[in-house]
């Protein structure tokens, strides 16, 4: 059986043009694999016709992500054409600093993301007062498409020591002139990816809570049970997946940004997404910025590892 | 009664104002960037508004123009070609049985499952080689490896909405596989394909990290033109710019629940 599938498929991308060819026409693609599947009066296989179809996608992801990807790795331990571990010894000596803030931005970033997108949803699920749901609703989703770079400016202006906010505090009488500090460290990395990824967890997890079955809720209402309560112990453990693949999802981009460290804080302590565009930019040195994403990637591949088996578990329908 | 809920509306209102002033307080300072001509410490507020520096942005020799042409271009590059990868193949994952579905959905997902930092370092030497680096096809072959993953899921989660039976009728009334995809799924599929379409354009418009690596300094795009403007200190240039961008990003958040039913975004992922 297996090897049968095997030869369909490398008939499948045998016949296949080479990947710039074909995705310079795809809609001419479509047409010529149905006239094809027509005139032969589905000669061909169904599963050929499906895996030509998701062969140019797949060609594109393998070519362009999962080969330079892999080539990351092999890069890692690539010093003038040896295999060697010095790129490794090189970036813990000058980065391992920067390693332990990075996962702890990160981390940080994770629990404020979740601890503010389960009171968003939980308001969203359970407030009582339409009116005040209705306007979180509106507010809480603005950061939701505003790109990164975007994230970085504007929080950069605004939290300088002589930005708007500290301004804002000083006038209000909340602060004094000479207390007035700048956020632009990792205090402001953390507020950006908080600002910026909260809506997004929130947006899935109020959707994953909006669908749960309400009956339960009411019943515990009606015993008695206040909102936090059934927030946390009956909506919440039905919404887990939900919470941990948008976390995931939040934790591999902030792992990925390079425009908010680069803007807010790119002096050491710094995230090594800034160590590694400085490696490239300043010395061409591929080795340890490899070394350095090599290090990146594990971190995420512990995270990414839960995430994947969740999807396939839901995928394997 | 009102008494009670007017006592009610004071923490809520506390709560409100508090997350405004999170979300639009970096706005406004924005907004109020892009019309300062002079503002310095200790002043709350500009000292003088004006447009000088739009008219700056906007010359025909500025920098952002070309900039923001060469953006919307590679764009719409991008999702020609992102959407003409993710039609095909959304639709064999929605609807055609597929060997090793598993494996294909796997390698779909891995985009988003790695950081992409140490990837763009990657494709940038590689397409060095290939003389691909500060060309605008390396800057959208990179845009559209990123794009198409979101592209490929909405289609693949527009088609799997769509009633199967719609299809077989067309069918049996005597139309061809293409004729039935073309005249009955497609047109359904449209507003999910739409969304998926706006998605890959902002996605694109928005990049930085891969037309950093494989663009600059010969492909400008007004994310680099930002970065440039910002890290000169030039704040009233990188506040423009930031506002060109955030524009269209705000207008998707608002419109983006009209293409995308929830029938869809449910499938989404699945």
């Amino acid at each position: 059986m297996s090897a049968k599938l095997e030869t369909k498929v490398s008939d499948a991308w045998g016949s296949e043009t080479p990947p710039q060819a074909r995705s310079a026409d795809t809609s001419g693609m479509v047409q010529a694999t149905g006239s094809a599947a027509e005139s032969g009066g589905w000669a061909m296989p169904v599963q050929a016709i499906g895996l030509l179809l998701v062969a140019p996608a797949l060609a594109v992801v393998v070519f362009l992500f999962i080969v330079p990807l892999i080539s990351s790795v092999t890069g890692a331990f690539d010093v003038g054409g040896a295999l060697s571990l010095g790129n490794f010894a090189k970036a813990f000596e000058l980065y391992s600093g920067d390693m332990l803030f990075t996962l702890a931005i990160v981390l940080l970033s994770s629990a404020l993301i979740a601890l503010f997108s389960i009171m968003i949803g939980g308001y969203l699920t359970l407030g009582s007062n339409p009116r005040a749901v209705a306007i979180l609703r509106w507010i809480y989703r603005w950061p939701l498409f505003i790109p990164f770079i975007v994230v970085g400016q504007i929080l950069r202006t605004f939290l300088a020591k002589n930005g708007l906010m500290n301004n804002i505090f000083i006038e209000l009488g909340l602060m004094t002139p000479l207390s007035a500090m700048s956020f632009l460290d990792w205090r402001g990395i953390v507020i950006a990816f908080v600002w910026k990824q909260t809506p997004f967890v929130a947006l899935l997890l109020s959707g994953a809570m909006a669908s749960i079955d309400r009956s339960t809720i009411e019943a515990a209402r009606n015993l008695g049970a206040n909102r936090l309560r059934i927030l946390v112990e009956i909506v919440l453990p039905q919404v887990r997946t939900t919470l941990l693949v948008g976390l995931i999802l939040s934790f591999v981009t902030m792992m990925s940004v390079l425009s908010v460290p680069l803007m807010i804080n790119a002096q050491s302590p710094t995230m090594i997404t800034a160590n590694m565009a400085f490696r490239i930019n300043a010395y061409r040195d591929y080795g340890v910025a490899n070394a350095l994403g090599l290090i990146s990637l594990l971190m995420t591949s512990a995270v990414a590892w839960i995430y994947l088996r969740q999807t396939m578990r839901e995928h394997s329908r | 009664m009102s008494a009670y809920l007017d006592w009610k509306w004071i923490p809520r209102g506390i709560a409100l104002g508090i997350l405004a002033f999170i979300i639009f307080g970096p706005l406004v300072n924005l907004l109020l960037w892009t019309v300062t001509e002079r503002w310095y410490f200790p002043h709350v507020l500009p000292l003088k508004y004006g447009f000088s520096f739009w008219a700056n942005v906007f010359s025909p020799r500025g920098n952002a123009m070309s900039s923001l042409g060469t953006s919307i271009f590679i764009a719409i590059l991008t999702v020609v070609l992102s959407l003409g990868l993710a039609i095909p193949a959304g639709y064999a994952l929605a609807r055609l049985r597929l060997p090793f579905r598993g494996l294909i959905l796997l390698a779909l997902l891995i985009p988003q499952a790695f950081p992409n930092l140490p990837v763009y370092v990657n494709i940038a030497r590689i397409f060095y080689e290939y003389n691909l680096n500060g060309t605008i096809l390396g800057v959208v072959l990179v845009h559209v490896t990123h794009g198409l993953v979101y592209a490929v899921w909405i289609a693949t989660a527009a088609f799997s909405a769509i009633d199967r039976e719609l299809e077989e009728a067309a069918r049996s009334m005597g139309a061809s596989a293409l004729r039935g995809f073309w005249d009955v799924t497609l047109p359904i599929a449209a507003p999910g394909l739409l969304a998926s379409a706006i998605f890959v354009f902002l996605e694109s418009l928005d990049e930085f990290t891969g037309t950093y690596f494989v663009g600059a300094p010969d492909v400008s795009t007004l994310p680099l033109l930002l970065y440039t403007a910002g890290s000169g200190g030039n704040y009233q240039i990188a506040s423009i710019t930031a506002l060109i961008l955030l524009i269209p990003s705000i207008a998707f958040m608002f419109v983006v629940e009209r293409f995308l039913r929830s029938d869809v975004l449910s499938k989404v992922g699945h």
